[in-house]
């Protein structure tokens, strides 16, 4: 039993050490750090002051365009992922299910950068509005607006709004659709009264994962968005790389791991009314 | 409802399809397809800041892969046996590493090793007991691959576990019953067992390293990864010759992802 014990802390080490070194204190340091000062020649000065959070208001801006987008984002991606993942989940055979499911996911797990850099191909002035120029139908500027910016965040997230629901409703008890049709409603009306709720936790599920690694988002806005429209993970490389301002930076990042912590706290709130809702997901 | 998850599937692949189809450009023309050539995967290939940069990428990944599989498997294989505080600590830390955005991560270890090195480095002065200059730490393959190891260690453990716990207790119990020493019951029914989750966390680990670009441009210091240097270059404009590194780049991911995929599917059919 000792020898037992030893060996599972032997195991235990590496990745507990790993851990502790590279996320825990990492972590510290940037709440330290956002009471601090700026250096004379940026970077780090000690203090203990709250100035950081007061200033808070002078990235405003970045704070908006992430609080107006992210869930704007998040809702656009449901409302294309549902039908997908109904039609998944209900209207296919197994057979097909497997390769259509691996087919949404792939996309996911492939460099983001590059899914971007597409998207700047594509809305471009060579892209898609020469396209409708040359059909008669106006000249817009696509490329460096917000709407370029939906459209990359739609694109680069919606699998991981498909999966959770595709699981959710997977799971649902088919006979309960039965029993609803015998029972003589119409098929929308199943949808609405057993379908809908049933899919829930699947849906609360989606849009807290899109909505958490919205709020962290760079490299969409950086690309697509050209300056123009940033979010806060735009102004927090500003102020790490540019103007080294470590101490601001640092209280812009606790803000951030804030509001998301609040979205996680919310959502197991929600999931947990939702009795028997179920939100282990894995995206493999 | 089929024509609309067909018109779901255009949009996920008509980008990455332009991306390949316009690698293989003849002309410079961005909008224009002038006939099928190979010459932008010949200059990428003789590039030698892409060849420098993939190289680094490769090593990277390379690196945290195989650290963060076989300490996310040795966590995972112990957490079986951990209960109360320890395992709601690891669970918590793991729930952590996924959810804190990499950018967070980013910075927060850029910052922490700038300020440890801060530290260290007139220590290391001092104390060189040689002559000649003493060696400084700094950013570089160091920081990327514990940066991206800690990220990927999480996933291993998630994967590891999720097999686990699809597994086959009896065949533990009945391995012990006949005489089995643990190494043996491990070595010849829980590996065998968990082997394709190992395989499968090794190879996502490796494609989130080598795609990584958010952390790998705080903590890359001195070196240059394959994203990072294709972010600058794209800030100088869209070349043919990025087409080309992109699709090469999503080829190595979508070889690895239908590996890991197969991998999965096959260990599922056979537990």
């Amino acid at each position: 039993m000792q020898r037992q014990a030893l060996r599972t802390w032997l195991f235990l080490a590496p990745a507990g050490a790993w851990f502790l070194c590279m996320l825990v204190l990492p972590l510290i340091v940037v709440f330290v750090y956002s009471f601090g000062e700026r250096g004379a020649a940026g970077g780090y000065a000690p203090a203990f002051t709250f100035d950081n959070f007061l200033n808070l208001g002078s990235r405003w801006a970045a704070f908006k365009n992430t609080l107006i987008l992210a869930p704007l984002g998040t809702l656009i991606c449901l409302l294309i992922a549902y039908p997908l993942a109904y039609f998944l989940a209900l209207k296919t055979s197994p057979r097909w299910r497997t390769v259509l499911l691996i087919l949404v996911i792939v996309p996911f797990w492939t460099s983001i950068l590059i899914r971007s850099y597409a998207w700047i191909y594509l809305l471009g002035g060579q892209g898609i509005p020469a396209l409708l120029n040359a059909l008669g139908l106006g000249n817009p500027r696509l490329i460096n607006t917000p709407f370029a910016v939906l459209v990359g965040i739609v694109y680069g997230y919606l699998p991981l709004m498909v999966f959770p629901i595709y699981v959710a409703l997977e799971r649902l008890d088919k006979r309960l659709l039965e029993a609803s049709s015998d029972l003589g409603s119409p098929p929308w009306r199943s949808f609405l009264q057993v379908t809908l709720p049933l899919s829930m936790p699947g849906v609360a599920t989606g849009c807290m994962l899109v909505f958490i690694l919205l709020m962290g988002e760079f490299l969409i806005p950086a690309m697509l968005g050209g300056g123009k429209v940033f979010f806060i993970g735009n102004a927090l490389v500003d102020l790490f790389l540019q103007s080294r301002n470590w101490p601001f930076g640092s209280a812009v990042a606790v803000a951030l791991v804030l509001v998301m912590l609040i979205t996680v706290l919310a959502y197991m709130r929600f999931t947990r009314r939702w009795a028997g809702g179920r939100d282990d997901v894995s995206l493999m | 409802m089929r024509l609309y998850a067909l018109a779901v599937y255009l949009f996920l692949y008509i980008p990455i399809g332009v991306i390949a189809l316009f690698s293989f450009n003849a002309g410079r023309h961005a909008a224009q397809f002038q006939g099928f050539s190979t010459q932008w995967y010949g200059k990428a290939l003789s590039n030698p800041f892409v060849m420098d940069a993939l190289q680094t990428s490769l090593t990277v990944a390379l690196a945290s892969a195989l650290l963060a599989t076989l300490f996310g498997t040795m966590a995972a294989l112990a957490l079986q046996s951990v209960r109360g505080r320890v395992r709601m600590a690891f669970d918590a830390l793991i729930y952590i590493a996924v959810m804190v955005p990499g950018i967070v991560i980013g910075i927060a270890t850029l910052i922490a090793l700038v300020t440890l090195f801060g530290w260290l480095n007139p220590l290391i002065e001092a104390l060189w007991p040689l002559a000649g200059k003493a060696p400084q730490l700094s950013l570089g393959y160091g920081s990327l691959i514990a940066a991206h190891g800690l990220f990927t260690m999480a996933l291993v453990i998630i994967i590891v576990r999720a097999r686990m716990a699809g597994m086959d207790r009896s065949l533990i119990e009945a391995s012990a019953d006949l005489g089995a020493t643990p190494w043996g019951t491990f070595r010849q029914v829980t590996l065998p067992q968990i082997f394709p989750g190992i395989l499968a966390g090794f190879l996502l680990a490796f494609t989130f390293s080598f795609d990584d670009f958010i952390i790998a441009f705080f903590v890359a210091g001195s070196q240059t990864t394959l994203p990072v240097y294709v972010f600058s270059s794209i800030r100088r404009g869209v070349t043919p010759e990025i087409n080309a590194i992109g699709t090469m780049v999503l080829a190595v991911s979508l070889v690895m992802l239908i590996a890991a995929q197969a991998i999965l599917q096959r260990g599922r059919k056979a537990a």
